[in-house]
């Protein structure tokens, strides 16, 4: 058997794959913080809510209306981004003017109220959601099994984010998201309705998240917990990427996963800190991320 | 009507002094039973709110009404964190005046709350903690550790699959006390039977969602069984995916409850062997029990350690009968040793009695974990296996090292 580094190369080789697999998890978690960050200022600390919110709709979408996964991706991202248009015009939209301290403690309360209501109702252990029919089994690569459904994953994930990074670089729409950005009085002047492109990017941002969150249901079991989980990590790659860059979150997404995945094999126990030792030497050397512009 | 806001703080200020013209007139003592658990986390299934009803359960079916004394139930929720633990439990005894608590927490809770009992000499009744170290090194004159521990997980489950021909393990270990415990017990047990531990990984708790990468690690040890040294969403998550990455081996949940299998559904757990003190539906007596705790709470059956807290809640009511609530309330120390003195009896765990290093003794049973097509419906999910007795189930008393007991 061929060694690299003293690890069996089907190993290595497996291990790569599923940090890629990961990888295309804290891409589209990273995304969404990014556009969130990047047009409204606002730290979402609610980003694991929402993302655990997107598979509890599924699992509820399932249970209670008989709706299965194909639909749920279509229909739990709507969903939940619509809640997320509410929670920004109830709430989050009175703290633009403030100090970000203001928006992260708030989403972070939101997110504590969120998931402590879910606790109550389904406990903590979690609910069972299927895989779907048309991907289950795996695929024999030689060197491990590929579960179906894991490689449906990447390819979603990278097509998403592939068409959002399009849509905010290269579309009119887009252009006038960056522009209210950088001047919003200006292309309000324009005739361009702001506060309602900014509610919009808000509910696109969560409606991201809560696709991952579907997408993740049949691997992870359905827990309040499962956002939590996730979101210090993605918050490390959004920084490590560079605070509001869309292009960074992406591919850093995607790199820190294969880190990671690689660090499971060489030490195990190191594996949950890698990512936050990959963040202090990045800070160090660039204190605005990888693809960060320094302000 | 037109009321001002100083009239009615006033009202509200007299009402307390009110109600309390109550109880000043019945003088009757009044044991306090204090409820520690998981209430909002990872284990609030295994435990939390189902936990709370079964000790209300015991004291209900207890009848405190003709004893001469009252018992009055405080509940907490410790958030698995030690200091939390530890601190809630220096308030009750200090400030609240409570005289037991159960129930108590995950592994590294318990072994700070035992401490806790000890400095203010009182009452401690643990259910939810797997650690061996309880009953072992860490063992106290003031705490009982009564469901299950490590040492009984190992015994059963890791010799049984041994015996059925997995004699070289891969341990996917939870990188804390509990984790380290369980893997070394079962390797133990492995090894002493002629097999092979052929390696462990240690995975990050908590925050683990993602176990594949350690489950090809196994798989590609060649080892014949994986052990799960890991409990909750840490073991839902290693079985679930398992299954998705085609991984044929079998795996040894080695701390499982009912309330798992229930979250990962049957055709996902079904074959698994597992080891519990108690199950709904074992015998007359643990189904009687189950169906007045389901009036209580339905649609969920308890596991060993939600039951637990009622076979020890009933257990000190007992002896609180024989010393006298006034005498009991004096000293924790002697309450426990008065209790290790009487054997008990309830649904739960059938008759059992208490060692002198704290180890509540009674039988585990080996479960596998039935078809699809055997079960009769929602929490029909064990099939019995075996029986170890209650002399066999738990480590003998000269091993464990603890203190109390004179070598």
């Amino acid at each position: 058997m061929m060694m690299i580094f003293g690890i069996p190369a089907p190993l290595l080789f497996g291990q790569l794959l599923l940090g890629v697999v990961n990888g295309a998890f804290y891409a589209l978690m990273s995304l969404g913080l990014a556009i969130i960050f990047g047009m409204l200022n606002i730290v979402n600390f609610a980003h694991g809510a929402v993302f655990m919110l997107g598979a509890f709709t599924a699992w509820g979408l399932l249970n209670y209306a008989g709706i299965g996964y194909w639909w749920a991706l279509l229909l739990a991202p709507l969903i939940v981004g619509a809640f997320g248009v509410v929670l920004e015009r109830l709430f989050i939209s009175k703290l633009y003017k403030l100090d970000h301290l203001y928006g992260l403690l708030l989403t972070f309360g939101l997110a504590l109220v969120i998931e402590g209501l879910v606790r109550n109702f389904y406990g903590s252990s979690g609910l069972p959601y299927r895989i779907p029919k048309e991907l289950q089994g795996a695929q024999d690569l030689g060197f491990m099994m590929m579960p179906n459904y894991r490689g449906w994953v990447v390819i979603a994930a990278a097509v998403v984010c592939l068409v959002t990074w399009l849509v905010i670089e290269k579309t009119s729409i887009g252009a006038k998201l960056r522009a209210a950005t950088e001047n919003a009085p200006l292309v309000q002047s324009f005739g361009i309705n702001v506060p309602l492109m900014i509610t919009l990017t808000y509910g696109a941002g969560v409606a991201l998240a809560a696709f991952a969150g579907v997408l993740a249901a049949p691997i992870y079991s359905v827990n309040p917990n499962m956002g939590a989980n996730f979101i210090i990590v993605v918050f490390a790659v959004v920084v490590i990427g560079g605070m509001g860059s869309i292009l960074g979150s992406i591919v850093t997404g995607f790199g820190l996963g294969i880190v990671e995945g690689l660090t499971r094999v060489f030490y195990p126990e190191g594996s949950a800190t890698v990512i936050f030792v990959v963040m202090v030497v990045v800070l160090l050397a660039r204190p605005a991320g990888l693809f960060g512009r320094a302000q | 009507m037109n009321l001002s806001r100083r009239a009615l703080l006033g009202t509200a200020a007299a009402l307390p002094a009110a109600a309390s013209v109550g109880p000043a007139r019945a003088q009757k003592p009044v044991l306090k039973i204090g409820v520690l658990t998981d209430l909002s986390g990872v284990y609030q299934d295994i435990v939390g709110p189902l936990a709370v009803e079964s000790t209300r359960l015991a004291i209900a079916d207890f009848g405190v009404a003709d004893k001469g004394f009252d018992v009055e139930v405080l509940i907490a929720d410790h958030q698995n964190k030690a200091d939390i633990g530890s601190n809630l439990a220096r308030q009750w005894f200090d400030r609240d005046g409570v005289d037991l608590i159960v129930e108590g927490g995950s592994s590294a809770v318990a072994l700070a709350v035992a401490g806790v009992a000890k400095d203010k000499n009182k009452a401690y009744i643990n259910s939810g903690a797997a650690t061996s170290d309880l009953s072992g090194a860490q063992c106290n004159a003031n705490t009982l550790h009564w469901t299950y521990d490590t040492y009984m997980q190992a015994k059963s489950t890791g010799a049984a699959m041994v015996k059925a021909g997995g004699d070289s393990w891969f341990f996917i270990t939870a990188d804390y006390a509990f984790g380290h415990a369980l893997s070394r017990d079962v390797g133990n047990f492995v090894t002493s039977a002629g097999g092979k531990v052929l390696g462990n990984v240690r995975t990050p708790f908590p925050g683990t969602t993602d176990f594949s990468s350690y489950l090809l690690q196994a798989q590609s040890s060649g080892a014949k069984v994986i052990g799960l040294a890991n409990a909750g969403a840490d073991t839902i998550n290693c079985i679930k995916q398992a299954k998705e990455f085609g991984i044929t081996r079998p795996l040894a949940g080695l701390l499982m409850f009912v309330s798992d299998v229930h979250s990962l559904g049957l055709d996902v757990c079904q074959g698994l062997v597992l080891t519990e003190s108690f199950y709904w539906n074992l015998n007359d007596r643990t189904r009687a029990f189950s169906e007045r705790l389901w009036k209580r709470m339905p649609n969920r059956r308890a596991g060993m350690a939600n039951a637990g807290p009622y076979s020890s809640t009933l257990h000190y009511l007992k002896t609180a009968q024989v010393m006298g609530a006034a005498e009991i309330k004096k000293n924790g120390a002697a309450s426990i040793a008065q209790m290790k003195k009487i054997p008990t009896d309830d649904d739960v765990h059938g008759t059992g009695t208490i060692r002198e290093d704290g180890r509540k003794l009674h039988p585990s049973y080996l479960f596998q974990v039935k078809k699809p097509s055997e079960s009769k419906g929602v929490w029909d999910y064990y099939n019995l296996l075996g029986t170890t007795g209650a002399d066999e189930a738990f480590r003998p008393m000269k091993d464990g090292n603890c203190p109390l007991v004179k070598a």
